[in-house]
């Protein structure tokens, strides 16, 4: 009898989680023969669907459509307006106004109106810029600041509160209070909205869909068209990057490919223009942050009083859990003794903003850090000193919902271990002295915490299907309801499910994501993928191991313990047999080897009503300290060095997690950097292409970078392998360089706050050194 | 007269009759061939998601250079090799840029991948290249990626395109050469009919009078302009004229008075070229979009289309560039300011072709600045672009040029600040106000999606002190942020 394995047995016996192994389609990606949608062939008498839209109407009510110059033109074989829904004419996630095809209405710049369906995508696309569209302008409501004048909202306002902020704030020994403005982001995933429909027999139709989420592109499509649910397939083997802008997004074009089919019963493509995509899809949300703190001369915090007033845009779409999760962050990693946070969800006349990478929740730490950044430069005091000293710790653990941070003990430590590996208070002292020696460059310095709760805060999204089947002759089909967006899920479950069975990678085949597989599924984000489906995976695994084992157990008469899946065998007492024999004999013994796995995480007590409960099952944790130089003349602004380090538990994979964390770093300093969304006073969206838009590129890359993962004791929940999810967190690694190009404007003019808005743009920067400037001139 | 293109692919030649005057390399390539390696990300040259490799011979040696397929017309191939990500691996064995991309975890979604197997493959068969980080990222800064943040990407780079060549394209790397040579013939390329054409002239008066004939046709060199008013702006071009075959028009010629560049050298071929008129012009001239577009687009073709995107004539003009002009009749010369009449207007006859451009050098006593503010630092457009060049006698200035982009709807020069700054001292600040306070009457600035109006003219102010400043004695690395990762030029004046 075998005695049972000790935990670092059991690790050193691991032969497939937590190693490094590449991408599960690296290879494919380099050969080019990866597929995405736009490369499946097509049948022959595939068709191309192009979107229409007025370029002359921000919001308005539409007066003619005339599309007689569109159906003449080359190459036409349908136009579809909004009487072509047999269904109904509604893409939303939940809350409904997100219309497929305006019918009265123009919402916002980009609203569609029509779509041309043509032989070839250039004829479907000159098509669409014939149609004559009459529209009666209506004033549009722009910004935030004129929803709120206006007191229009997509969703009602909601708030935490504890304690009496109102009284803390009396009782604080001084007070600030200031406002920041945070900037939106596009997603610019590089391979853009796509979706193909082929249809099937009795009404049904297979759609080829980019999306983070096929149940609801399934869904969306049976609404749309009038059919059951049953009738749509939706399959996505992989995505050309997602981050949040293939959640709901894409739903309108699957349907509208979907529409295009069923009226020409035709396979039917839609592959937006980049520009176009730009232009019609949501984005991250941009807000104005009114902020007030009460804190005492040591800088610890009282009271915080703060209003997230977000541009939800023309509708609801995932505004709800996207401004929530600003609330559950708007703490960073700081006990706030008495807080009343509150949120508007303002309704714009700009296109309908989305979930992206951290789902409102870097925003929200933003703000904390803008807070943290104005009491340490008030009281003169090194922000890093005032950021620890308002940490989450034993006594003060709970966070303003209520949650406690078990793990306060892993944020200090990561937080010291960087701060020592950094050599933060070394470079402090240098940069000092840079500063006191040049006029015109000045350097900053900060070192930044992230703690990032992990769950979807809607309780219903935390549960997770796979289909694991065991052929005869050992290999494993593999498929789950997460989708794959380069993040590495597909590759992180195979492993998981290697481990399980104990056989190679190249035993366990990935196959697309597929809703006639595993069905009712959410979508893959809130970091929750791995978390989610590699337990249904490691679940359905280990339901048919266990079924074998009992046959097994039967057939030698022996006890489960003395059998042992590995190396490709099964090995029962002293004998060893490959798992093919095992599942030759267990298929003649008519033992099923096939099993839907499910998974459920556990602990989630979150009541939104209430405002009580537990949203998270746990926190991932993570520090960076980022050094920039500015330029005082320009505004322009280098990031020199940044160190990261990032707590993902056990990794099952640390070289996709170590991926994860530096683009999601890089992305989000070009959220705080360069990335700036620009509508012009009509409210046209002006940055709708690389041209003008621009994401970082390679020489934006700070010149050192350092990225280490924590060395944890495991995720203390019971987690996969006891990993922590990693997808979203890292993105507000890049809060220090925000912070830090914060701290250089601030040498300027010590003790003054900088009113530094993001994107810190060279013209963001400037503006913040001009004001601190015109301060000091006039004190 | 030749009624086909030709071109290498795979180490066999392409024969095609049947070429669009608006097709691109990529719907060649994606639709026609069905090779779908090859991606689409933004359609307009930014992203780099469509790069291919494209070899020619080039003094005699093979030269691969990274293109945008997407904006590269299919005709604009006569001629080269196309190499495409398909074409890399041997016997299924990865190549190794592609190897080392997998070995680093180079490729995340796997989107972006093939462009940047591509860049990397032009990168691995560039000669005479410095090992170093800044190499890579000049190479690619064209190609954008979101998921990988670019470390690994980087990396591998370092370890695999500095390697000795070793791959399939260096084995038959002579048999290419003398296929390139066969394909290269003096015949002038027309295909279609008079009403819908793609045409390659091989001598300039065969352009003047085919022009001359066709003075509706667009005149296209390396498409990185007008490849957008296909994609973009989906313009129906029946009539495109291709410039690349005209022999000599690509010419670059150093003398000791100046650089001679003729219409269809590329920013790429004039760079090391205008780094010796000035190490600031080199350093413009690689943030100059990126690899791919300015091994297509042409320095010519910048001033030509008047685009007010372009980062290079406040530059030129400042250091005093003529341009020169040439129709069926007659031809002419002009000092480059005057070519810009207004927002979209050119001094350009209707059938009159640019054929080049005089840059002069400086003088001893002369020096020279310029900068680029952009949100980017790389593959961006300037909101700002300020160019200076001062005459300098017993540390007085006695002539100044002070040239804007971004300041108006052309490139232009600052009058009254220029006739402010003569007589100012570089030893005495105070007398350099005059010049910058001028800006506030010789611009009015707009506000657009790069910068606001009031920036504009804080920055133009700045960067008009900022050269003063340096010319003056402060030294480059405390006023620029950048000049760590500029050569070390010495910029003495």
């Amino acid at each position: 009898m075998t005695a049972p394995l000790d935990q670092k047995n059991m690790e050193m016996s691991l032969k497939h989680v937590r190693k490094p192994l590449a991408h599960d389609s690296a290879e494919k990606h380099v050969r080019g023969t990866a597929t995405y949608i736009d490369d499946i062939v097509e049948p022959l008498d595939t068709l191309h669907v192009v979107p229409g839209w007025t370029r002359q109407a921000v919001r308005g009510r539409i007066q003619s459509v005339d599309l007689e110059e569109v159906e003449k033109a080359s190459g036409v074989v349908a136009v579809l307006t909004a009487e072509d829904i047999k269904g109904i004419n509604d893409c939303s996630s939940a809350f409904g106004g997100d219309p497929v095809l305006a019918e009265e209405e123009i919402l916002f710049f980009g609203q569609v109106v029509f779509a041309v369906v043509a032989e070839t995508r250039e004829e479907a696309r000159k098509a669409t810029l014939k149609a004559k569209i009459d529209v009666k302008p209506i004033t549009p409501i722009l910004t935030p600041e004129d929803a709120v004048d206006a007191d229009t909202t997509v969703l009602p306002d909601y708030q935490f509160r504890r304690g009496s902020p109102e009284t803390g704030m009396q009782a604080s020994e001084e007070v600030l209070s200031g406002s920041m403005f945070i900037g939106g982001q596009e997603h610019f995933y590089l391979e853009g909205q796509v979706a193909m429909a082929l249809p099937q027999e009795d009404g049904g139709m297979l759609v080829h869909t980019s999306t983070q989420h096929p149940t609801e592109v399934q869904h969306t499509v049976a609404k749309v068209l009038g059919v059951p649910d049953a009738t749509i397939t939706a399959e996505i083997r992989r995505m050309g990057g997602g981050f949040g802008g293939k959640e709901s997004q894409a739903n309108q074009w699957a349907s509208l490919a979907a529409l295009a089919a069923q009226k020409t019963g035709r396979t039917c493509k839609l592959r937006l223009d980049r520009d176009d995509d730009m232009i019609m899809t949501g984005k991250r949300h941009d807000f104005k942050v009114d902020w007030k703190v009460g804190y005492d001369t040591s800088g610890k915090i009282r009271a915080v009083d703060m209003e997230f007033l977000a541009r939800c845009g023309y509708s609801a779409d995932l505004s709800l859990g996207v401004n929530d999760r600003t609330l559950f962050h708007s703490d960073s990693s700081y006990f706030y003794p008495d807080a009343l946070i509150r949120s508007r969800r303002l309704r714009t006349d700009t296109c309908s903003n989305t979930a992206f990478r951290g789902f409102g929740g870097p925003q929200g730490m933003l703000a904390a850090e803008r807070l943290i950044d104005a009491i340490a430069i008030t009281l003169g005091k090194d922000p890093l000193d005032v950021r620890k000293l308002n940490f989450y710790d034993g006594e003060r653990n709970l966070t303003p919902y209520g949650m406690p941070v078990e793990e306060y003990e892993v944020m200090h430590d990561l937080i010291s271990q960087i701060e020592e590996s950094s050599d933060y208070w070394q470079r402090r002292d240098e940069i000092k002295e840079f500063n006191e020696n040049n006029a015109v460059l000045k350097k900053g310095l900060a070192l930044t915490p992230v703690k990032f709760g992990i769950s979807f805060t809607l309780k219903h999204l935390n549960q997770a299907g796979a289909l694991v089947h065991l052929y005869t002759d050992g290999s494993v089909h593999l498929n789950h309801g997460g989708t794959e967006m380069g993040q590495g899920l597909y590759q992180k479950v195979a492993q998981v499910v290697a481990e399980e069975f104990g056989v190679s990678l190249d035993k366990v085949v990935i196959t697309a994501t597929n809703t006639s597989k595993v069905p009712n599924t959410g979508p893959t984000a809130a970091s929750s993928g791995t978390d989610l489906n590699a337990m249904a995976a490691k679940n359905a695994a280990q339901v048919i191991k266990g079924r074998l084992i009992e046959f097994l157990c039967e057939q030698h008469q022996c006890g489960p313990e003395a059998v042992h899946f590995g190396d490709n065998k099964v090995i029962v007492g002293d004998q060893s047999f490959a798992l093919s024999e095992i599942a030759k004999l267990a298929h003649m013994a008519r033992i099923q080897m096939s099993h839907a796995g499910f998974y459920a995480t556990p602990g989630i007590t979150w009541d939104r009503e209430s405002v009580t409960g537990r949203p998270f099952y746990y926190f991932a944790f993570g520090g960076a300290c980022a050094e920039v130089t500015i330029d005082t003349m320009t505004g322009e602004m280098t990031v020199d060095r940044v160190d990261i380090l990032h707590d993902v538990g056990h990794s099952l994979n640390p070289a996709i997690d170590v991926g994860q964390i530096e683009g999601g770093f890089v992305q989000g300093m070009g959220w705080l950097t360069t990335e700036e969304l620009v509508w012009d006073e009509q409210g046209r969206l002006r940055t709708h292409a690389p041209s003008t838009y621009k994401i970082p590129t390679a020489s934006d890359l700070p010149e050192d970078f350092r990225v280490k993962l924590y060395e944890s004791s495991g995720n203390p929940k019971e987690t996969v392998y006891r990993s922590k999810a990693v997808g979203e967190p890292p993105v507000m690694l890049a809060n220090a360089v925000f912070c830090a190009i914060v701290d250089a404007v601030a040498s300027l003019n010590p003790g003054e706050v900088p009113d530094l808005h993001a994107p810190a743009t060279p013209e963001s920067i400037m503006r913040a050194v001009q004001d601190l400037r015109r301060r000091k001139a006039g004190s | 007269m030749r009624d086909t293109i030709r071109f290498l692919k795979n180490g066999e030649m392409v024969e095609l009759e049947n070429v669009g005057p608006t097709e691109t390399v990529l719907d060649y390539l994606r639709l026609r061939r069905r090779d779908t390696g090859t991606k689409e990300g933004c359609g307009e040259g930014d992203c780099g998601a469509c790069t291919v490799a494209v070899g020619r011979l080039i003094d005699g040696k093979l030269i691969y250079q990274p293109i945008n397929s997407c904006i590269q017309l299919l005709g604009m191939l006569d001629g080269a090799e196309l190499v495409t990500v398909e074409d890399l691996t041997n016997d299924e064995k990865l190549h190794p840029v592609q190897n080392a991309l997998v070995e680093f975890h180079g490729s995340q979604c796997g989107f972006c991948t093939p462009g940047f197997v591509m860049t990397l493959f032009t990168l691995y068969h560039a000669d005479s290249k410095e090992e170093s980080r800044k190499t890579v990222i000049e190479w690619l800064a064209g190609n954008l990626c979101r998921c990988t943040g670019y470390r690994p990407i980087v990396e591998a780079a370092l370890d695999a395109c500095f390697e000795t060549v070793d791959d399939v394209f260096s084995w038959r790397a002579n048999q290419t050469r003398e296929k390139l040579q066969e394909l290269a013939d003096s015949r002038d390329i027309f295909i279609g009919d008079s009403s819908k054409f793609f045409s390659a002239p091989v001598t300039l008066d065969g352009l003047a009078a085919f022009y001359g004939q066709h003075p509706d046709a667009t005149l296209v060199a390396g498409a990185t302009d007008v490849g957008l008013w296909i994609t973009k702006q989906l313009r129906d071009l029946p009539k495109m004229i291709w410039l690349g075959r005209i022999q000599g028009l690509d010419r670059v010629e150093e003398s000791p008075s100046g650089v001679l560049i003729g219409a269809t050298a590329t920013f790429e071929a004039t760079e090391a070229a205008m780094t010796r008129l000035s190490p600031d012009l080199g350093e413009l001239w690689k943030r100059i979009g990126s690899k791919q577009v300015r091994a297509s687009g042409t320095v010519g073709g910048n001033i030509a289309n008047g685009s007010p995107i372009g980062d290079s004539p406040p530059a030129l003009i400042a250091l005093g560039a003529t341009l020169e002009l040439q129709s069926a009749e007659d031809s002419r010369a002009l000092p480059l300011e005057e070519f810009f009449i207004d927002y979209g207007k050119q001094d350009r006859g209707a059938d009159e072709f640019v054929t080049g451009l005089f840059v002069p050098r400086l003088a001893a006593n002369q020096a020279f600045r310029c900068y680029k503010i952009s949100k980017r630092f790389d593959q961006d457009i300037s909101s700002v672009m300020g160019a200076f060049r001062f005459t300098i006698v017993d540390n007085i200035i006695t002539d100044a040029r002070v040239v804007f982009g971004g300041m108006a709807g052309t490139p232009k020069r600052a009058g009254g600040s220029e006739a402010a700054l003569k007589g100012a001292s570089l030893d005495d600040p105070s007398t350099w106000g005059a010049g910058m306070q001028s800006l506030l009457t010789d611009y009015t600035p707009m506000t657009d999606m790069r910068a606001s109006a009031e920036y504009r003219m804080e920055t133009a102010r700045a960067l008009l002190a900022k050269a003063l400043m340096e010319i003056s004695g402060t030294p480059a690395k405390d006023l620029r942020v950048l000049a760590k990762r500029e050569a070390d030029h010495d910029r003495a004046a």
